[in-house]
């Protein structure tokens, strides 16, 4: 690249004053590697390379690929429950089955597709390319991360097929019902879901582990934490969360098998169930609530961090600017972190807590929309004036700052103890959680895919498909959600499978019923359109050149793209600068990587931010 | 570049200001001066302390329900606890023999800690057989539950504890690594066994004062 800007070479520079020599070892040297260079696995069969591959990449897709497919089937299980809702006069599904699917969309969504596609996805393709390291610390462990989640998701899938069906507690699995007669499930089902999430905590702390490791240790030389793209803050913050809140997770799965298997009381109070008196007593399942909440909603952060940190980047490199207040960005995710562990009753209000302690959760509620502000001002004012291409990833991005401002809008209403008690447990409540972490994350992830995709396979996805999937995706989720928050307002509660002609329940309700449904079988057929991209730009693509959206950050600037095994050839690449020095004043391109030498952008006098 | 920065002075970092440039160039890529192994370690000891800690929190509320019923401590566990406390001291012990390069001492303690380690969890599994033997199963109280739920739960950290033991003892007498290496492996295997005494120590403390 040195070639392009020998011509600048008079020009003055800004960190020296000497300028005479061509290329001056000076400002480009930088001390020798005081650490080895790490040892790699290499593969050596057809099995080792594509099934039990110890290559990050692989594992990212494998993981993003396993997610995608189980989420299809949370999307399929979607609409099944909207074709019950919008008919019920038909007989559709039963209330067993319609329980079973809320339960598996719900654990499918949160768990199987979003974190595993935003940690193990996006975190093992992105972590090393993006910090220049040549694979994950520990390469072994991060297969073994991957092939637990695939046990996982199999076993999860396997409660299809048992007596009594997948469980139908609902995606919190609240006790005692989970494991009491009458609840769907409640034998086989709940058990092998309860497994299934053990499974998941398991491999995702090997992953998690791996995260960790590489991203403090093994960055490339001139990595310094505060040069990391956000996107690795973002993926790296919420790997420490999960690995906070996923025991609490563990902890209340393992009770609660003990309890359904062989009959302890951690959480199953004394109680009569059919008219015989379980054997049951004492057990206390507020303490299942704790336990779940305490993983839930850091659980919110582990899938939207990783969303913040990506879409700062994207909206970075698509309007070709600074992200603005980049260190304020971070110390929002941190912050935003550490404040996720203090708000977790707020999903308890209607529990019968003291009301002290609800106001002590509304206020710590209100407190984390703080920093979580300052990243929705941040990406509008990274967006001022900036050269903005409205392209896929732009487009997505864009779409997520709306939908998340929406979302956390509502927030506020329900973290209010009074505001909420009234909305507790109706649409409402569906459409904003629906909002903030479904739609808004899945824009992310949509935008990232179509980013990173040329990293992936060497090829652009096709464009115009793309807008049309971004409009009726974006277009379609307003359609489904902004009428639930109507519904929610006039009182329709959720949970229930049929929803009929009755005095309680307005006209209109059955209306929008039947609208919804219509939206969601439309948004839901616009993403075959995107699987149809995803797979057959792979062969069809247009050839993308090297680095097609001029970023600045690491993983656009190996040898190969895409990037061989190792990653970097023989030297592992040195880093200058952070990854955010777009539109430059004084440089020839508008963007300057971050492994380019001093010496070849002399010219550039790099902004104040 | 290992001069140490606390969190606050690497958050507040200007990684574009000229100063801040030339000291960042010079960074070689590592935040803590750890072999990855020990940060792996911290992070997974970080994990499980949580995972303990909730398990504490989880026993300390269901305590409070009257239907509570304490179970006898047989003096069988303090024996345990004995055993752990001296694998824990011959570890410490056995590190300072692999720094010095005492081939012999440090392969016979390692033995003699694999010893110790299946004998703690024999002794466990007796425990658990003359506790039922007693009529005090998991259901018939909760507070029988949760010490075979504690017990099993600190049992299988040991039970991976011994897996890399095995590692690390048969590189040892192979002397496929460098002494570095070895001796990093040997220093981590043995800030796990103090981990895992100090968990066991405040599980059985709590069983007890309960």
């Amino acid at each position: 690249m040195s070639d392009e800007y020998e011509h600048k070479l008079e020009a003055k520079s800004d960190y020296v004053a000497d300028t005479s020599s061509v290329s001056t070892p000076d400002i480009d040297s930088v001390p020798d590697a005081e650490l080895p260079d790490q040892e790699l696995y290499h593969s050596h069969s057809w099995w080792t390379t594509y099934v039990f591959s110890q290559d990050a990449k692989y594992i990212g897709i494998q993981y993003a690929l396993t997610a995608i497919g189980t989420g299809l089937l949370g999307l399929v299980l979607s609409w099944l429950m909207r074709i019950q809702l919008a008919f019920p006069g038909l007989g559709w599904l039963d209330p067993a089955s319609y329980y079973q699917f809320v339960t598996m969309h719900g654990m499918i969504m949160v768990v199987y597709l979003l974190t595993a596609l935003f940690l193990g996805g996006f975190g093992n393709l992105l972590i090393p390319l993006m910090c220049g390291a040549r694979d994950m610390a520990f390469p072994y462990v991060n297969m073994l991360s991957y092939w637990a989640f695939v046990v996982a998701v199999l076993v999860l899938l396997a409660s299809f097929f048992v007596p009594g069906g997948p469980t139908g507690a609902g995606w919190t699995l609240y006790p005692p019902q989970a494991i009491t007669a009458g609840t769907p499930g409640s034998d086989m089902g709940i058990i092998l879901m309860l497994i299934s999430l053990i499974l998941f905590v398991a491999g995702f702390t090997m992953g998690g582990l791996n995260y960790i490791v590489t991203v403090l240790q093994l960055r490339a030389r001139g990595m310094t934490l505060m040069r990391l793209p956000l996107t690795i803050w973002g993926i790296f913050t919420a790997t420490v969360l999960a690995m906070f809140a996923f025991p609490a997770l563990l902890v209340g799965c393992l009770m609660m098998t003990l309890d359904s298997l062989i009959g302890t009381s951690f959480f199953m109070p004394a109680m009569v169930s059919l008219g015989e008196k379980l054997t049951y007593e004492g057990g206390s399942p507020i303490l299942f609530q704790h336990l779940f909440w305490f993983f839930g909603h850091p659980e919110v952060y582990i899938v939207a961090l990783p969303a913040f940190g990506i879409v700062s980047d994207l909206l970075s490199v698509h309007s070709r600017k600074t992200i603005f207040g980049y260190r304020m960005m971070v110390w929002a995710i941190v912050g935003i972190g550490a404040l996720s562990f203090f708000v977790w009753a707020h999903h308890m209000y209607v529990s019968g807590m003291n009301p002290w302690f609800g106001f002590f959760f509304a206020t710590t509620t209100l407190i984390i929309a703080v920093p979580t502000a300052i990243k929705v001002y941040n990406w509008i004012l990274t967006l001022w004036r900036g050269n903005i291409v409205l392209s896929l990833p732009m487009l997505f991005s864009l779409g997520f700052i709306v939908t998340f401002l929406n979302g956390g809008l509502t927030g506020l209403f329900l973290g209010n103890v009074t505001v909420d008690v009234p909305l507790s447990d109706t649409y409402f409540v569906v459409a904003h959680f629906h909002m903030v972490m479904g739609i808004a994350p899945i824009l992310v992830v949509f935008g990232a895919i179509y980013h990173w995709y040329p990293l992936i396979t060497g090829r652009m996805m096709n464009e115009a498909l793309g807008k049309v999937h971004f409009w009726i995706t974006f277009i379609g989720s307003y359609a489904i959600y902004f009428p639930m928050h109507y519904q929610g307002f006039v009182g329709v509660p959720r949970r229930y499978f049929e929803i009929y002609d009755s005095p309680y329940i307005d006209t209109s309700t059955l209306l929008l019923n039947k609208f919804i449904t219509i939206a969601v079988l439309i948004v839901g057929a616009a993403q075959l359109l995107f699987l149809y991209n995803l797979f057959a730009s792979a062969r069809l693509g247009k050839k993308a050149e090297k680095n097609p959206w001029k970023a600045n950050s690491l993983e656009w600037q190996t040898p190969q793209m895409p990037a061989e095994h190792g990653n970097w050839g023989k030297e592992l690449p040195k880093v200058y600068r952070w990854p955010y020095d777009f539109s430059v004043p004084g440089a020839k391109e508008d963007y300057i990587p971050q492994n380019q030498p001093p010496s070849e952008i002399i010219g550039a006098k790099v902004e104040k931010t | 570049m290992s001069e140490k920065k606390s969190i606050f002075q690497l958050l507040t970092e200007k990684p574009w200001e000229k100063d801040q440039i030339e000291s960042d160039n010079k960074h070689q890529g590592q935040t803590l001066s750890l072999t990855k192994q020990k940060l792996g370690l911290r992070t997974v000891m970080a994990a499980s302390t949580v995972l303990f800690s909730l398990f504490v929190v989880a026993y300390s509320d269901r305590m409070l329900v009257s239907d509570w019923r304490n179970m006898p401590e047989p003096w069988l566990l303090w024996l345990n606890t004995g055993i752990l406390v001296i694998s824990s001291l011959v570890f410490h012990q056995t590190t300072k023999y692999a720094k010095k390069e005492i081939y012999d001492k440090t392969k016979n303690s390692l033995y003699f800690i694999g010893f110790l380690a299946y004998s703690f969890l024999i002794g466990q599994l007796i425990v658990w057989y003359q506790l039922m033997h007693n009529g005090y199963y998991a259901t018939s109280n909760v507070a029988n539950a949760f010490f075979y739920l504690f017990t099993t739960i600190h049992g299988l950290h040991i039970i991976g504890g011994i897996y890399f033991w095995g590692k690390t003892t048969s590189k040892f007498i192979k002397k496929s690594l460098k002494k570095d290496e070895i001796n990093n492996l040997i220093d981590i295997c043995a800030v796990y066994w103090h981990f895992l005494l100090a968990v066991w120590l405040v599980l059985f403390g709590l069983m007890l004062s309960s």
